[in-house]
């Protein structure tokens, strides 16, 4: 079983590990921002917007999942774009697959550096302008190393769901190998098919996966954490 | 440019912070320390702030070096501004090293050069943070991050340094340890500070120039000494009210151990460490160890009895007076504040005018000034 096992469970692996990680790389390029207009505006509506960005931890993932996929279909804007290069719909590709990531591990990473930005509050910025630094300059310079804990946590948390999401995967992007079969969805094959052995190897890869990620961060925040006050 | 340089920096700012408001407009002397000094909530801090732009009252001027900072429309952003500001806290950046923090600002006041160099050593030496610039921030102390703090303000190359209350957060040892340092600052630098306090004891020792400030307003704002004396104002109320000198020290009796020191219209004699001829110092006569007489008391264990003239004189609630005495046959030297008893006023037949000898019981070197 093993050589063919793992020729089988390899692209699955591949194709998650490359979700997971474009994905993060977009979180963060979007979620950044997001997470520092939060943190900072005044608007009287951001907490709408605050809301919207959070939706997705309590919404169940068929119900993001079926919105997502009128959106991405033929007749949504998805199928819009799709058009561009000569497609007919963004449902059931790897593009699709990468949107509705984005939008469902969005709290995810958005949170963290909120967090992060919140936390250590108007001072530092304040000090950065009066010793000349511009509003770009402070944030490249002291407010993203200041929140570098919260961006690391926001990462890992990104990368983490991303690879363990199933219904909105599910939904939009069905289960072609190579293109949508991520591993979550493989597990499922596996026990629809009743090849326990495999499901159980996937299954305990991944827990011992979200294990290490889990232990990795908490220790690099805490070595953080104590360079800073310590 | 020296004309410009030469003229008084000049605020003014009106509007509300929140249910608070602020109407203040006072000149600052272009070197020196300028001390904004009032109780809390009285818009120190906010005047300050209003100065560097920070923030941003609705009406506003601000004049630093001859540069327009704030007037009618414009409005300078807080980085454009050559400003060094010195918070409560610290406020160190806790991602960047000792030396780093320092260089914050330099590097981007202006390109790097040999004169940059020649400022980061004379700076590091003058508030001795040698020995610190390789450490992290957080293994600083209090007094020490607040050392650094002031470097880097300064290594930004401000045409003003704004204080806001730095010794505040600060326990009795670090603050000890800081003021010398700040003193030292006051005496190596030419350009000018504002020094929010409610602290009058760093006022005696720091400031040269002094804004009272109360309930968002401006009582009185003038020369150190001009404003401790005026029995009018506030601080003469003070328990310890008194009024700081600029003295030359004169002969040195190593027998008693007291030094004379000189003021216009008049000598004094203080318990000190020995101290050459001729250096300036500043002393420190609180108005509650002052008292007047008609004649001059003789047989007395008060040394320093002077002749003086009334100049003014204001009730202190019900029973005590202050009254502003000028020291010498004319009353024109250095005036003292002193603390009498409305009976004593009457029965002694006290008024303006009145040639009358003070006797005073206490004369105070400040420590570390000029």
């Amino acid at each position: 079983m093993t050589a063919s096992f793992a020729a089988e469970i390899g692209p699955p692996i591949l194709l998650t590990i490359q979700l997971a990680a474009i994905t993060t790389a977009l979180l963060l390029v979007v979620g950044t921002p997001l997470a520092w207009w939060l943190a900072r505006s005044r608007a009287w509506w951001k907490e709408g917007v605050g809301a919207l960005v959070a939706m997705p931890l309590v919404l169940p993932p068929t119900v993001l999942g079926f919105y997502l996929l009128v959106l991405l279909g033929p007749d949504g804007p998805g199928g819009w774009i799709a058009e561009l290069w000569g497609a007919r719909t963004l449902a059931f590709t790897f593009t699709g697959l990468v949107i509705g990531s984005v939008f469902y591990s969005l709290p995810f990473v958005v949170q963290p550096i909120r967090n992060a930005f919140e936390a250590f509050g108007e001072r530092p910025l304040e000090v950065a302008a009066t010793l000349r630094a511009s509003p770009l300059d402070a944030f490249w310079n002291v407010a993203l190393p200041l929140a570098r804990p919260g961006l690391l946590t926001g990462a890992v948390l990104g990368f983490a769901h991303t690879v363990g999401e199933f219904g909105v995967v599910l939904m939009i992007g069905g289960n072609l190998p190579g293109q949508t079969k991520v591993l979550s969805v493989a597990i499922f094959d596996y026990v629809e098919t009743l090849q326990w052995a495999k499901a159980h190897a996937v299954a305990a890869g991944m827990t011992l996966f979200a294990f290490a990620v889990i232990l990795a961060t908490t220790l690099a925040e805490r070595r953080w954490r104590r360079a800073r006050v310590g | 440019m020296t004309g410009a340089a030469a003229d008084p920096n000049s605020f003014a700012f009106a509007g509300h912070v929140g249910a608070f408001a602020l109407d203040v407009a006072f000149d600052a002397p272009p070197t020196g320390v300028t001390a904004l000094f009032g109780p809390s909530g009285c818009g120190k801090t906010t005047v300050l702030r209003s100065i560097a732009g920070l923030q941003r009252m609705a009406r506003g001027r601000v004049m630093v070096a001859g540069a327009p900072w704030q007037e009618g429309e414009i409005f300078v952003p807080p980085h454009r501004r050559s400003v060094g500001y010195v918070f409560q806290e610290a406020s160190l950046f806790a991602h960047l090293s000792v030396k780093q923090n320092l260089l914050f600002g330099a590097s981007r006041a202006g390109p790097a050069g040999a004169g940059a160099a020649a400022a980061f050593d004379d700076v590091v030496d003058l508030l001795g943070v040698g020995p610190l610039l390789g450490r992290a921030t957080a293994a600083l102390s209090g007094g020490e991050r607040q050392r650094v703090a002031i470097g880097r303000a300064l290594l930004s190359r401000p045409s003003l340094l704004l204080m806001d209350e730095p010794l505040a957060a600060l326990d009795a040892a670090s603050k000890n340890d800081i003021l010398p340092f700040l003193e030292r600052l006051h005496g190596a630098l030419s350009l000018p500070v504002l020094y929010v306090t409610h602290d009058m004891a760093e006022v005696e020792r720091l400031a040269d120039w002094l804004v009272l400030l109360q309930a968002g307003r401006v009582l009185a704002s003038g020369p150190l000494a001009a404003l401790q004396s005026d029995p009018t104002l506030p601080l003469a109320a003070r328990r310890d009210a008194a009024v700081s000198l600029e003295a030359v020290t004169g002969a040195y009796d190593a027998a008693y151990g007291l030094l004379a020191l000189d003021v216009p219209g008049g000598r004094f004699l203080a318990p000190s460490a020995p101290a050459q001829a001729g250096e300036a110092r500043r002393i420190s006569i609180q108005a509650a160890d002052v008292s007047l007489a008609l004649r001059r008391p003789e047989q007395s264990t008060i040394s320093n009895i002077l002749g003086a003239r009334i100049i003014e004189a204001a009730p202190l609630g019900s029973q005590e007076l202050a009254v502003l005495v000028g020291l010498g046959q004319d009353g024109a030297g250095a005036r003292l504040l002193a603390r009498v008893t409305r009976r004593s006023w009457d029965q002694l037949g006290l008024r303006t005018g009145l040639p009358v000898f003070a006797q005073i019981k206490g004369v105070a070197l400040v420590p570390g000034a000029r």
